[in-house]
């Protein structure tokens, strides 16, 4: 048995073992294998979206992050399970079997790209490609003990994404270490003629920054997250991850945010309405099956989104949602103000157990309580493995920066890397 | 919340079971999200995207490199006939 059919068997991570090609192209990827989440599409192999719905569709065009991988050389391995649509934070939303976290098997990996973290943890690939709406890549990344980054709105081209909610969608890159991250990053920013969202900002060389030294930082702690509903093990890691930035010779300042607190009510109006409308295409006329097959999380996405955007409910959520989403980019611009990135947990609470929220689904809403503000400012975010709770469960936590700051952000990550190991332990399954 | 209404409104088929509940998980994320009233947002103007574009326009040219033949656009389709994709009927002989 490969180690992929292994990981496969044991986890569920692959919706669709790809068998490696020989690269036509030789670039800065060359050598390098990837996975990508199953809601990118790549022509002639299948793209399910982790759904019933498309579980026969074969793609006729690829996209744009995809032909940018390949042509820098690096090879496809897998099409990976997730929460279907992006919907959820544990991928057990999916038509596919429940995605397990390699570091304990009757435990989740996390969502909603719990797939390809778990091949990058694993060692099947040495990175893979996410998608990151409200914590997908990052608690993924947080649960499985790898680095995931979360870009800038429009920093990587959403061409050929399946869209779950169009104005918080990312793509970004999953590795084991931060470096890896900014070799990967560097391939696929960039303008996409293809996606009118995408960002005309210059990108920068991040592997030229990476190595800068951080005397200069301060980085801030929004006092309000680090209180009663903060598992202690998690805040014991972080606060030992704060020791290791001050022997960097960064200094540590205290902000506060107490708007934080409303992300997961704004985002669960905001996300559900968009993904209400995006969703609307699969009709099952032109491709895929009927909506019948749409999977309880999402049809109760589908009909939240659908009532806060219809007549006599709009003003009172969604566009009172989007009110509150301008208050959240004031709250980030005052915190940035007094410090260059905020540190915070990634979750509240490591991996929970499979099937926790069977009886309540509306409870794993809130396995996003840090994740789900980020989004709707477009600000960046690095997730990065900061130890393991008694138990050995990894624990991640992340860095946010202002827009366009993922140079800075892979730098601070890289630095914390050469002073730790958490990043380059590996499950045993 | 009007669980028929909302389903009909995304053509959504739900069996009398999931109806049932719907109605009590749809409540129950509303009560989750019913917090933002307590945020003062008088005055504040709604933020629906965050690029600071608008007004992305290419120019109106065919790119071949990105059209479809007519077997690659039917190639999906559950049901094709002489080059159409086949849909349900929606308007009953009188």
């Amino acid at each position: 048995m490969t180690l992929i059919e292994e990981v496969s068997a044991k986890t569920n991570a692959f919706i669709t073992v790809v068998s490696p090609e020989k690269p036509k192209n030789s670039g800065p990827l060359s050598g390098k294998t990837f996975v990508l989440k199953d809601s990118y599409v790549t022509e002639g192999i299948k793209t399910t979206a982790a759904s019933k719905v498309l579980e026969n569709y074969i793609p006729q065009y690829s996209a744009t992050v995809y032909k940018r991988l390949i042509d820098a050389g690096a090879t496809l391995v897998g099409k990976m399970n997730m929460d279907a649509w992006g919907h959820g934070a544990t991928s057990e939303n999916t038509d596919f079997g429940v995605v397990k976290n390699p570091w304990d098997l009757t435990r989740v990996a996390g969502g909603s790209g719990g797939g390809a973290a778990v091949a990058v943890a694993t060692g099947c690939a040495d990175f893979a490609i996410g998608e990151d709406t409200g914590g997908s890549i990052r608690t993924p990344a947080a649960w499985c003990g790898i680095t995931g980054l979360k870009v800038t709105y429009g920093r990587v081209s959403r061409y050929g994404c399946i869209a779950y909610a169009s104005s918080f969608d990312t793509v970004g890159p999953t590795a084991r270490a931060a470096k890896e991250c900014a070799q990967v990053l560097q391939v696929i920013a960039g303008k996409d003629p293809y996606d009118a969202t995408s960002s005309p900002h210059p990108v920068p060389n991040y592997l030229e920054s990476i190595n800068r030294p951080l005397n200069d930082l301060v980085i801030g702690l929004p006092k309000e997250i680090f209180g009663e509903g903060l598992d202690k093990e998690i805040k014991t890691a972080i606060d030992q991850a704060v020791e290791i930035f001050k022997k960097l010779g960064v200094s540590v300042n205290e902000v506060s945010m107490p708007l934080l607190d409303y992300g997961v009510s704004a985002y669960y109006i905001i996300a559900p309405s968009e993904t209400s409308s995006n969703l609307a295409r699969y009709d099952g006329i032109r491709f895929g099956n009927g909506r019948s097959r749409f999977t309880s999380e999402t049809k109760r996405r589908i009909m939240t989104g659908t009532y806060t955007l219809s007549a006599g409910y709009y003003d009172a959520y969604y566009k009172k949602a989007q009110q509150v989403r301008t208050l959240f980019i004031r709250e980030y611009q005052k915190a940035l103000s007094q410090c260059n990135i905020l540190l915070m947990p990634v979750t509240p609470f490591p991996p929970t157990r499979i099937g926790e929220f069977v009886d309540d689904p509306v409870q794993s809403y809130l396995v996003d309580v840090f994740t789900t503000t980020q989004n709707p400012v477009g600000v960046p975010a690095l997730a990065l493995p900061c130890g393991f709770t008694k138990s050995n469960l990894p624990i991640g936590m992340q860095i946010v920066g202002p827009m366009f700051s993922e140079d800075r952000l892979l730098n601070i990550g890289h630095q914390y890397q050469r002073a730790t190991n958490w990043h380059l332990q590996v499950p045993k399954l | 919340m009007d669980v028929k209404h909302v389903a009909k409104l995304a053509n959504l088929p739900l069996t009398t079971d999931e109806e049932k509940m719907f109605q009590k998980q749809l409540v129950s994320i509303l009560d989750l999200v019913e917090k933002l009233k307590k945020v003062d947002t008088k005055n504040v103007s709604p933020t629906s995207q965050v690029t600071g574009q608008a007004n992305v326009f290419r120019e109106d040219i065919i790119e071949p490199e990105r059209v479809l033949t007519q077997k690659e656009a039917l190639s999906n389709a559950p049901q094709s006939h002489n080059g159409y994709f086949v849909v349900p009927r929606i308007l009953d002989e009188v």
